[in-house]
Parts: C-alpha cells; sequence; structure tokens
C-alpha cells in the first residue's frame, strides 16, 4: 500500500499556499512568475494524485496540457518583461503602473 | 493543518517504509525549494530554487506511477522553462540582490499571508466535509495498469485528439508573440531615437565608466556589441588613474 492521498494533496496545498504568498509579498515581476510557476506545479501535483487514486489517466493529460499552456505562458510573459524592462529599466512590479509605455 | 491530514490519511492502509521515505524526503525538498523561491534576495538563486522544487514533485510523480510525466517535467521545467527564466535574468542584469525587507505598501505582507492561511485552512476544511468525486464515469479510459506511456498516448491520441492539435497552434502563437514583444523596435523617426536614450542611461550605469573608455570613441553608435570591450579596457584604465 503506498501514501495516502491525502498526504500529496496537503503537501500540494501547501505548495499552491506559498507560490501564492510569493506572487502576493514579491516585486521583482521574474520572481512572481516563478511563484506562479510554483502554483501550476502544486496543481499538477493533485491531477496527479486524483489520476492515481480515482484511476482515471484523465489527470495526467490535463497535467500534459497544464505544461504546454505553462510553457506558452512563461515564453510570453518574459517576452512582456523584455519589452517592459527596455522601455523603464525596472523588474519592479511597483513601477509599472501606467499602460503607456 | 497537520491534524486535518492525518485524520485524512488514517482513513486508509498503512504505506511501506521506502514509500514513507522516499515521500517524506521529496516532500521537504519541495517545501524548502518553494520557500527559497519566495524569500531569496537574489532572481538566480530564486531560479536555483524553483529547479529543487521541480524536481522534487517529478520524484512524486515517480512515486504515483506517473513515469512519462516526471520525465516531462524535467526535460519541459527544469530543462527549458528555467534555462529561460535565467537566460532573461542575465539578459536584463537584474542579478543584484534586493532587499526584501523594505515593505513598499504598509501592513501588505501580514494581509496576503493571513488572506492565503485562510484560503488554505477553508481549503482543507472543505476538504474534509466533501466528497472527491462526482460519479461521472472516466472519459479518457481508466488507468488499468497498463505502461504509463501507452496509456496516455492513446488518450492523447484519441479522446482529446482536438485539444492535443489546439496546443500546437498555441505554441506557434506564443513563438510569434514572443518574437514581436521583444523585437528591438526600428529606430528609423526621432521619436525612436528619444525613447532609446534611457536605455543607453541605463547601460551606463551598469558598467559605469565603459563609453570614456580610451580608443573607442568612433565605436560608441555601435552600442551594446561595442560594451565588452570597453568594459575590459575599462579597469585598466582606472587602475592607471588610481
Amino acid at each position: 500500500m503506498s501514501i495516502s492521498p491525502a498526504w500529496y494533496l496537503g503537501l500540494s496545498t501547501v505548495l499552491f499556499a506559498i507560490g501564492a504568498v510569493g506572487v502576493l509579498v514579491r516585486r521583482n515581476v521574474l520572481i512572481m512568475f516563478m511563484c506562479v510557476e510554483l502554483m501550476l506545479n502544486a496543481s499538477n501535483l493533485a491531477f496527479v494524485t486524483f489520476a492515481r487514486t480515482l484511476h482515471d489517466i484523465g489527470g495526467q493529460v490535463l497535467v500534459f496540457f497544464v505544461l504546454v499552456v505553462a510553457a506558452a505562458e512563461v515564453v510570453v510573459g518574459l517576452g512582456i518583461v523584455v519589452a517592459i524592462f527596455r522601455r523603464r529599466a525596472s523588474a519592479n512590479a511597483d513601477d509599472l503602473h501606467l499602460m503607456k509605455g | 493543518m497537520t491534524a486535518a491530514l492525518l485524520t485524512l490519511a488514517a482513513t486508509s492502509g498503512h504505506p511501506t517504509i521506502p514509500d514513507v521515505g522516499v515521500f517524506a524526503v521529496a516532500a521537504a525538498i519541495v517545501i524548502a525549494g518553494a520557500v527559497g523561491v519566495v524569500v531569496a534576495r537574489n532572481p538566480v538563486h530564486s531560479a536555483l530554487m524553483l529547479v529543487m522544487t521541480l524536481f522534487g514533485v517529478a520524484v512524486l510523480f515517480v512515486l504515483q506511477q506517473a513515469n512519462f510525466l516526471a520525465a516531462v517535467q524535467v526535460i519541459v521545467y527544469a530543462g527549458a522553462i528555467v534555462v529561460l527564466f535565467l537566460f532573461v535574468i542575465m539578459f536584463l542584469g537584474v542579478d543584484r540582490e534586493e532587499d526584501i525587507r523594505a515593505e513598499p505598501l504598509r501592513g501588505q505582507r501580514p494581509l496576503a499571508i493571513a488572506l492565503v492561511v485562510l484560503g488554505t485552512t477553508g481549503l482543507l476544511l472543505l476538504g474534509q466535509v466533501s466528497k472527491w468525486t462526482t460519479g461521472q464515469p472516466s472519459v479518457a479510459g481508466s488507468d488499468t495498469g497498463a505502461p504509463n506511456v501507452n496509456l496516455l498516448g492513446k488518450s492523447l491520441y484519441t479522446t482529446y485528439l482536438f485539444p492535443f492539435e489546439a496546443t500546437s497552434a498555441l505554441l506557434i502563437i506564443a513563438v510569434v508573440g514572443a518574437v514581436v514583444l521583444a523585437r528591438r523596435p526600428p529606430a528609423t523617426s526621432a521619436e525612436d531615437a528619444v525613447d532609446e536614450t534611457p536605455t543607453d542611461d541605463v547601460v551606463t550605469d551598469r558598467t559605469p565608466g565603459a563609453p570614456e573608455a580610451p580608443g573607442t570613441p568612433g565605436a560608441v553608435t555601435t552600442g551594446a556589441v561595442a560594451t565588452p570591450a570597453g568594459a575590459d579596457v575599462d579597469p585598466a584604465d582606472t587602475e592607471v588613474d588610481a
């Protein structure tokens, strides 16, 4: 008998909470992005846990799609960061309060 | 929180000792890496801590017989996404220590932590009282114990064929979008030249004295390409001055 799913779900919840605190607390745009990745990983862990618990491969398929969307999100997000940094020379989210470039 | 987890865990059978050990070590690595991402002052350290967390999650995937996803996790996340992060950090030159003790908004951190703790507690309590399943039959195919890659591939190329093809369009759009966003705007008009001026000032701030290096008066217009040569010349120049 392997580890109970509750432990995995608890770990996933804690990981998601740490990522959420990071997004709310840190002001560096790059680190906020990394914390979003932490939250995506927490959801992936929960998906895999449910896939094993319910004997349903759909959870793992969903993790696959989350990975693809995360890769696309990081590419576009970092492109935006580079474009903003070229104009403003700052990676601080508090400095980015204007929509005008 | 721990009590709720313990009661949840008590409802299933007894795990074996190696499973418990692997899970405990992987969970400790995951938590330590996640905390490191949040509290590290240097963005490069944050990225390395993120790699640690991703490896821990990959170990937990293996522990739950999701072998293909564990491999993809290491290759895509640790191999591609974190490298992209590190590339951008070093490309922008923001790999400096920052003072995270200074709080830009008063009371923001306690409020944020309180909100997250409240939400997490609510989620755990909700898990106690609600049922995990809806009773709907599986559409993706059941995990029959066949090799993981076979099951996943069959499901991806039959049930989820259209979403799978849609992800290829998504990736193409992301690549084109990144190229358009990160492209340097063509400096044809005078307005663009004015916009470029703050960027040049930043380069000057980061490598002080580089444009004043002797022997490169004609190369100033080439901008970033001439900067390494200027930086090489500059220390010797300052030593002579000292």
